[in-house]
């Protein structure tokens, strides 16, 4: 098993180990198990070697390496890395190397981390089970029969097997909160522009987040530490400061009120080891002093289908670019706009093409206002909701997704299905909010299930002091079949 | 100057027909930097250097607003009185290979400047009023090379992209169908230039392309008030190919409106070769963009502020009704003030001229003939003129007390502009002063008489107009020095006696 | 609300996606369940909501008129699929309306 990534820091930090060897270490776990677990797209030795002599060098010289000092990262493949390839799980992509770095990779680098390798993802962060992803699905470290759960599959499978302690993801419908849960981790998704978009291949720009994924909620908490804040190259990013959520981390539950959201924890869509799970924490909450009242989300049920119309149509424009025209994959036609077509139809999978399809239709014209312009007046609707329900507690909670992992193959076949699977995740996306899913317990196979929290947009603070406490009350789930915690 | 064509086109069925004509003027703002994006805004050099991952819609990367763009706009918007309002942005979605993101950043149904109008002069000195619908920003394409075939795109057999223009911001200024004649039209874009120009807001070189026109055309029979069906006219790269195109466009669509046709409502490309429009292959694919509001970018609310701090820096009056307060004030022929305005910072030269003590109507048609001459003969702009301060004062003294005639006046310009001189320096130096020495001029009159008897006989004969010959023999005798006026009060006492 | 095949024919000339007759088949069916399924929220009633477009309250995030790094050419042009003298090639095209906004061809 890993250690955490607070522990690898302070250690590296101190001087007790170095950031090669903690490097070398995880590349050789990677080496090992990876075959099984396809979490990797590609593995850079080279990269991850020089950076760690850089960060070794630093600790000689005296000078700080900073808070994350030698911690192996995943990334997810859809974050720009210069030099490195970066295909968004899509052939389309392949062999598109980016010409400069995302902000997020760039400062959790700058924090000390090393970048070990590029995780694997749904196509263009489009699936919930990594099964879209071109270059083959990633299997979850607990049954590797299922699957991890997507779109951030890979970097959870990372995490889950004990390849890296950290590993960045990105989340537009639940992409990071979805597979922790399905994998046992921790996965947050920071308030919409808090961490900046930039070098981020977009999926749907107004939902997009990129957030930490780790085996506890101190990991999280540091990750998201380095990584948000503004950023002017993010027209979207939100110039306020962001607040020091680990020192949130200790403060326990006492005096916290969790509203449980009525409309996404019960029903026929959730399995009752789900559920039994989820009152477990309730009361686990309450024994440790916090308080459980019942909040409502009317239109959570209408957020899924509102969400299934502004995703695609973003997703429709954003993946315009991929042309055949200027990088990435070109099958050569007559002309150039049959030169588009062919490329297109070549280098993007089906449910791409689906969700580009989807998106065309519902912003084309004479349907634009019965469908795209109706869900974003949906998405005012729960933002409202979101604001009453907030009246009555400090954070809200719900399962985060009505199931465990899946079998691979199970649901590739009804798209309709696959969506229900985010259907605890999507309304928080469209709010902009933040939230975090951390490890509550096991179904009788053994499979993970997770528990989620959400609070107001920019109350990161909150959301980590709740995560926390129910941390301590449930413990962490083990990672990389070692023992227990 | 070529008399402009009529208003209206008799059909071969006998009936008036009228133009109606809209503008969408796109205009290059003059910023260091792109739209959204710190790559540089500059014509010219080597392909594909003005780029960053923004400019070329990288996968992940992001647009930032151009604050300066947005100060342009709203100066604009100021000058010509439409309302500053929010503004959005919007996605407008097509493929092509130009266009790095295959999509555009614009201004759709909530643009920053919103109404407005301008008015046009005619070489009359009339003015017409156009009214605007809008102006909003929006970002500019690449360039493409055709390779091979015949010229025309899908003629060739490949072409290359240059992204350096990509990103560049432009205004796109939509006219109301408010223009009733290809001269009229000609009228507006020299006025939206002068304007644009005057408020340092865009180059305005239609040759490079910093300002480009697309027309919109249809025809109907006088005193119909239905539109027709128009026709986009595109390609026009002079505001004299803007008025060809029409002109040619206008009668075109009235040769199939007399013949009872049907207009079909199109692209069309103006060849200036052929001085023709064609109409143009356009997208397979149903025209709908599937406009949508841009993610990536925030809305712009106009700090009442910042908006005043920009009026606060307008000029006091626009061109076209400059040209009406000096036609009106100094009586000087409206299209000798009209070059004048239109050309950058030379009426305000010659208006600080005229503030010193300069003549008004003599510093216009200088201006407008031997300076303009000069600066197009050497090709220099206002600012590279070596013409001293006073220079114009100098010149109307020179004039009102007899040293120059108007005709040595232009002379010494001429002089002026070529060597930086002052005029009294040049007339000195030269030696260029009127003779008005009447002893000096009664001996060169009396040469001239004795070596034409001749025509001093037709004159006595009542053949009068053999003044002007004789007239014209002392000037070339004082190469043009002599004070004309004396010259003939001499001739005429000398002869008559 | 269904979605037909011609539908779905003209959706993938506006996404220039070449679909085969196979694909045309499977998306009109699975577009149009996932259509029904999205047309539930017409029941809602928004007629007072306004839209959200995005999720932040911010406004005139703008930067300064500042020049910034550009990127090397190379870097560019060494990524493309095909390149000549210092510009991208592509292949002929046969959409004349393009070139820019009001430019030519």
């Amino acid at each position: 098993m890993t250690p955490r990534a607070t522990d690898i820091a302070a250690a590296v930090r101190a001087g007790g180990t170095t950031a090669s060897e903690v490097v070398e270490a995880a590349l050789e776990r990677i080496e090992a198990g990876d075959d099984e677990i396809s979490a990797f797209l590609r593995v850079t030795p080279d990269h991850a070697r020089s950076r760690a002599r850089e960060v070794d060098a630093a600790v000689e010289a005296g000078r700080d390496p900073g808070p994350l000092a030698g911690v192996p990262v995943g990334m997810k493949d859809v974050l720009c890395t210069e030099g490195v390839e970066t295909t968004c799980g899509s052939r389309i992509l392949a062999g598109w190397h980016p010409p400069y770095t995302a902000t997020a990779v760039a400062r959790l680098e700058a924090a000390g981390a090393v970048m070990v390798g590029k995780t694997n993802m749904d196509e263009f962060a489009m699936g919930s089970s990594n099964e879209n992803s071109a270059f083959g699905p990633a299997r979850n470290p607990c049954d590797t029969e299922r699957v991890p759960g997507g779109s951030s599959g890979g970097s959870a499978a990372a995490v889950a097997a004990g390849f890296v302690p950290v590993a960045l993801g990105s989340d537009t419908g639940g992409s990071i909160r979805q597979p922790a849960s399905l994998c046992g981790i921790v996965g947050m998704k920071p308030t919409y522009g808090r961490v900046s978009r930039y070098g981020l291949v977009a999926f749907a720009s107004s939902l997009d987040q990129v957030g930490p994924m780790t085996t506890n909620v101190a990991d999280a908490a540091l990750v998201y530490g380095a990584i948000a804040g503004p950023d002017a190259l993010d027209a979207t990013s939100i110039p306020d400061t962001p607040p020091d959520v680990t020192a949130e981390l200790e403060r326990g539950l006492e005096g916290m009120t969790f509203g449980v959201i009525e409309e996404l924890s019960r029903g026929d869509a959730f399995e009752p080891a789900v559920i039994a799970a989820f009152e477990r924490t309730l009361s686990a909450i309450e024994a440790a002093g916090g308080r459980v009242v019942e909040v409502s989300l009317p239109s959570a049920p209408h957020a899924l289908s509102a969400y299934y119309l502004i995703a695609p149509a973003e997703a429709s424009s954003n993946l315009a670019r991929f042309d055949g025209m200027r990088y990435g994959l070109r099958v050569e036609g007559e002309s150039a706009e049959d030169t588009n077509r062919r490329t297109r139809e070549a280098g993007f999978g089906d449910e791409v093409k689906r969700r580009i399809m989807l998106g065309t239709y519902a912003l084309s014209a004479g349907y634009y206002d019965a469908y795209y312009a109706k869900a974003q007046k949906v998405r005012s609707l729960v933002i409202r909701d979101f604001a009453a329900a907030y009246a009555d507690a400090d954070v809200l909670c719900s399962p985060t997704s009505p199931s465990v992992a899946f079998r691979l193959g199970e649901r590739s076949h009804d798209p309709l299905a696959m969506d229900q699977s985010d259907l605890c995740t999507i309304p928080t996306n469209l709010a902009g909010h933040p939230g975090i899913s951390v490890w509550c317990g096991d179904d009788a196979a053994g499979l993970p299930i997770g528990f989620q929290i959400l609070a107001p947009a920019l109350e990161e603070a909150r959301l980590f002091r709740a995560a926390a406490g129910v941390e301590a009350e449930l413990g962490t789930r083990a990672v990389g079949g070692g023992g227990e915690p | 100057m070529t008399a402009p064509p009529p208003d209206t086109i008799r059909g071969a069925d006998g009936v008036e027909y009228e133009a109606v004509i809209g503008l969408e003027v796109h205009a290059e703002l003059r910023t260091r930097t792109k739209m959204f994006s710190g790559a540089p805004n500059a014509f010219g050099g080597a392909p594909n250097v003005n780029i960053d991952p923004t400019s070329l819609g990288l996968p992940g990367s992001l647009p930032v607003l151009n604050r300066r763009a947005v100060g342009l706009a709203i100066r604009f918007g100021l000058a010509v009185g439409s309302t500053i309002q929010r503004a959005i942005f919007h996605r407008k979605n097509y493929f092509y290979p130009d266009m790095p993101k295959d999509f555009q950043i614009s201004q759709y149904d909530e643009p920053i400047c919103a109404g407005g109008e301008i008015e046009a002069i005619d070489d009359a000195g009339g003015l017409h009023t156009v009214r605007l619908v809008r102006a909003h920003l929006e970002e500019d394409t690449g360039k493409l090379v055709h390779r091979g075939g015949g010229g025309r795109i899908h003629e060739a057999d490949s072409s290359l992209v240059d992204y350096n223009r990509a990103g560049v911001p432009l205004l796109e200024i939509v006219s109301e169908p408010d223009i009733r004649s290809p001269a009229q039209a000609r009228a507006y874009v020299n006025e939206l230039r002068a304007i644009l120009r005057e408020l340092d807001v865009s180059d305005v070189k239609m040759e490079e392309g910093s300002l480009r026109v697309d027309a919109n055309i249809s025809v109907r029979a006088v005193g119909d008030t239905r539109l027709g069906t128009r026709a986009e006219i595109k390609n026009m790269n002079s505001v004299r190919s803007l008025q060809r195109a029409l002109e040619f466009e206008f009668e075109r669509q009235v040769r199939i409106c007399a013949a009872r046709g049907e207009v079909v409502q199109e692209t069309r490309h103006w060849n200036e070769e052929d001085g023709q429009t064609h109409s143009m292959r356009s997208k397979e694919e149903a025209f709908d963009y599937r406009y949508f509001p841009e993610p990536d970018l925030v809305p712009i609310v106009p700090d009442p502020a910042w908006v005043e701090e920009i009026r606060a820096g307008l000029p006091e009056l626009l061109p076209a009704r400059r040209v009406q307060a000096v036609c009106g004030t100094h009586g000087v022929s409206a299209d000798l003030v009209m070059s004048v305005v239109y050309t950058p910072g030379l009426a305000d030269w010659v208006d600080a001229e005229v503030a010193a003590g300069a003549d008004a109507g003599r510093a216009y048609v200088w201006a407008s003939q031997e300076v303009l001459a000069h600066m197009n003969e050497t090709g220099t702009a206002v600012s590279g003129l070596r013409i001293p301060a006073r220079a114009f004062v100098e010149l109307t003294e020179l004039t009102r007390d007899g040293t120059l005639s108007s005709k040595l006046a232009k002379q010494v310009l001429r002089a002026v502009l070529d060597s930086g001189r002052s005029p009294r320096e040049v007339v000195e130096e030269e030696g260029l002063a009127q003779i008005s020495d009447s002893g000096e001029l009664e001996g060169i009159v009396a040469g001239v008489l004795d070596s034409n008897p001749e025509a001093v006989e037709k004159y006595r004969a009542g053949e009068e107009k053999v003044i002007g010959f004789l007239v014209g023999q002392v000037m070339k005798a004082t190469q043009g020095k002599a004070n004309p006026g004396q010259v003939n009060e001499i001739l005429r006492a000398r002869i008559g006696s | 609300m269904s979605i037909s095949r011609a539908d779905v024919v003209h959706v993938a000339k506006l996404a220039r996606l070449e679909l085969t007759e196979e694909e045309i088949e499977q998306f009109t069916g699975q577009l149009s369940d996932i259509l029904d399924h999205a047309a539930r929220i017409r029941e809602l009633d928004t007629e007072d909501v306004a839209p959200t477009a995005h999720p932040l309250p911010l406004a005139n995030v703008m930067r300064e008129d500042e020049p910034g790094p550009t990127l090397d050419r190379e870097a560019f042009l060494s990524q493309a699929p095909a390149c000549e003298d210092g510009y991208v090639r592509v292949p002929r095209i046969l959409d004349e309306s393009g070139g820019g906004p009001g430019g030519g061809s």
